[in-house]
């Protein structure tokens, strides 16, 4: 779950972690009024979207005086974006926020994630901060250093010092504001907190320019605060329906409608149509604890895609998810819908025969295999 | 022989009263493992499933002498109940619950560091040991006692794999489901090592998927000693389709693991022998043996 720059900034502002004046508009107007608010001489428009690489793409505009800020408020909101990270979709900007234009004297990159290893908060930091940072990583990875802190003693603060200087922060290091973001990242159970660019600004002061948070998603039964939030997470309805039922549903661009139990099982499902030539409508992966009625509306959701042209059904019963659950969901959805695709089953484990049965019975246009590879085989047969 | 859990684990459960809690043991004891009772804040000294409640894990493991634990409460609870079997010694904890927040993993692995405990999970599905232990919620209807050791990031393959195993007449020393999280206890390279030094172990099967550095750590490990037996891995996720990516690739791509085909390559050069997919391990698996 990602927090907006906006929403993000505002959150290492509880912290003590200084950010630049700004206020967020939803129209031109607004943004020209809210320039009374900042004490600035010259402002930056900034697109509110949850992708990065919106520098590079014209997400970012400098104006001199609050008629400008309007100028530029009204061409980035309403516009879409394509970013490196949008996909060729784009990203539509509802929201921008307005800041004090600060002039930088240096940026760096610095962000929290917990380490893998040892568990503890881990800071990574670069000394090539700024809007091409990622480019530079990318084809150099070295350039990022990275330091577990697990506890915020003496003895941390001057160790977290010493690699500051590490990577060129040697005057004035702002240990005090790396520990507070720390106590940010901890205290609200992010998974992510990025500051790019963390800058020292003209006056020497240290800023987080641009912050991009992620939120853990199952820590949220403590941060109700975060809840609204949760609900908007440019999911489409579709995935957004399939996730109230127990379903991971992701949408892909082929022709062949995905029915399996487990994510590994997903992604082997997935791996084998691409390499029959064929191309999956979805990815999805029924939980443990989806009952029959939560895999039917996932079914439905799938017989509604117009794209798919067969249904794969790949299923190895176990645990909680028998598969004569699964084949319950399927005849329910099929029962109440006019689109009746045909069904490739190929079910294991516990229950596959009474599983099997129940699709006969109900008379749902099934054809059975014994193995994924033939299932599949087959399914990518009937979509071609 | 086998690795983690044999017929002398003794295993308490931690959330025994619950639905899945209440399933699950019943389905071990029935598959002959040894429970030798619960753990439940409030009902010490109360009977489920004809076994003793206790107040706490180090009551419990003082009374009933118990070197395991199944962790199976609410992902809230999850990381105090880990904690807790941890800092009462207990030898191996297993635990099975999802969705366990990452910062309360953070501090279990504060609580690993130096103890005598290895750590399954979380979001595993256990650990079988057949015919002898079973901890999780693993199937067992397929598995015969054999020579493969299989250490797996997925459930739902790894149910696959040993249903495949068994169709062919193939049994198993240990399977492990190190859990589908980030931020867990014992890894590929933990398996990879007590398999090695397991005499019964002939063959390892690792069952990866993107996301993480397992499998990359794995490959580093494999290059790193002489480890004897063959080893054939699975990688999924080749296909996966694309996450939404949000700002954090410059993090991911300087810090996280490789895509599939990386993943692939890497072990590929460790001397791994890569099944090309899911229906193909046992296969894989059989070349071994004609080869050999």
């Amino acid at each position: 779950m990602f927090l907006s720059e906006h929403q993000s900034k505002e959150l290492l502002s509880q912290y003590d972690v200084p950010v630049p004046a700004g206020r967020l508009a939803k129209s031109s107007e607004d943004a020209e009024r809210r320039c009374s608010e900042i004490p600035a001489r010259k402002y930056v428009v900034k697109a509110q979207i949850t992708a990065g690489g919106r520098g590079l793409a014209g997400g970012v505009k400098f104006a001199a005086t609050p008629s400008a800020v309007a100028d530029e408020a009204g061409r980035l909101l309403g516009s879409t974006l394509v970013t490196a990270q949008t996909g060729s979709a784009g990203e539509l900007v509802s929201a921008v926020s307005v800041e004090e234009a600060l002039t930088l004297e240096a940026s760096y990159f610095i962000a929290f994630v917990l380490d893998t290893v040892s568990g503890a908060p881990m800071l990574l930091a670069s000394s090539e901060g700024g809007v091409e940072f990622e480019q530079r990583t990318q084809m150099d990875p070295s350039t990022v250093k990275a330091l577990p802190i697990a506890s915020d003693t003496p003895e941390a603060r001057s160790e977290l010092e010493s690699f500051l200087s590490g990577i060129g922060i040697t005057a004035d290091a702002p240990v005090g504001i790396v520990m507070a973001a720390r106590k940010a990242f901890i205290e609200n159970d992010m998974t992510l907190l990025e500051i790019n660019p963390f800058a020292r600004t003209d006056g020497g002061k240290w800023v987080a320019v641009d912050a991009k948070i992620a939120l853990d998603g199952a820590a949220l039964f403590r941060h109700p605060e975060f809840e609204a939030l949760a609900e908007k997470q440019g999911l489409t309805q579709t995935e957004l329906e399939a996730q109230k039922n127990d379903i991971n549903l992701v949408r892909m661009d082929g022709t062949i409608g995905v029915v399996v139990n487990g994510a590994g099982l997903g992604l082997a499902t997935n791996d084998m149509i691409f390499a029959d030539g064929g191309k999956p409508a979805n990815f999805m992966d029924i939980r443990t604890t989806a009952t029959s009625l939560d895999i039917a509306r996932g079914v439905t959701l799938l017989l509604e895609e117009p794209r798919a042209k067969v249904i794969l059904l790949n299923v190895h019963g176990g645990g909680m998810t028998a598969c004569d659950t699964v084949a319950e969901g399927i005849s329910f959805a099929y029962s109440r819908s006019e689109r009746k695709l045909p069904v490739v089953a190929r079910l294991a484990g516990q229950n596959a025969e009474w599983g099997l049965r129940i699709l006969k019975d109900r008379k749902i246009p099934v054809e059975i295999h014994d193995t994924m590879t033939d299932a599949i085989a087959r399914a990518v047969e009937i979509a071609r | 022989m086998s690795i983690f859990v044999n017929s002398d684990t003794r295993v308490l459960v931690q959330g025994m009263t619950g639905r899945a809690g209440t399933f699950y043991t019943d389905q071990a004891i029935r598959y002959g493992s040894t429970y030798v009772g619960g753990v439940r804040p409030g009902k010490g000294g109360r009977k489920h499933l004809d076994l003793p409640l206790f107040d706490t894990v180090a009551e419990a493991k003082d009374r009933t002498d118990a070197n395991a634990s199944l962790v199976i409460v609410p992902a809230h609870n999850a990381a105090a109940a880990m904690i807790e079997a941890i800092e009462a010694g207990i030898g191996t904890v297993v635990c099975v619950t999802e969705r366990v927040p990452q910062h309360d993993m953070s501090r279990v692995k504060a609580a690993l560091r130096g103890s005598e405990t290895s750590l399954i999970g979380p979001n595993s599905q256990g650990i079988l040991t057949p015919g002898q232990c079973k901890i999780g919620v693993m199937p067992t209807a397929d598995v015969k006692p054999g020579n493969i050791g299989i250490a797996s990031r997925s459930a739902s393959l790894t149910s696959e794999i040993l249903s495949q195993c068994g169709r062919a007449g193939l049994g198993t020393t240990t399977t492990v489901g190190v859990g589908g999280d980030n931020l867990h206890g014992v890894d590929f390279v933990d398996c990879l090592s007590r398999f090695k030094d397991d005499p019964e172990t002939e063959a390892v099967v690792l069952i990866g998927e993107i996301g993480g550095r397992a499998e990359e750590d794995a490959a580093d490990y494999l290059r790193s000693v002489d480890f004897g037996k063959p080893v054939v891995a699975l990688v999924v996720g080749r296909h996966a389709p694309q996450g939404r990516r949000m700002g954090h690739a410059g993090t991911v791509s300087a810090f996280g693991g490789g895509s599939a085909a990386e993943k692939i390559d890497v072990l590929r050069k460790a001397g791994a022998t890569v099944a090309e997919n899911a229906d193909r391990v046992v296969a894989a698996l059989s070349g071994l043996r004609k080869a050999a």
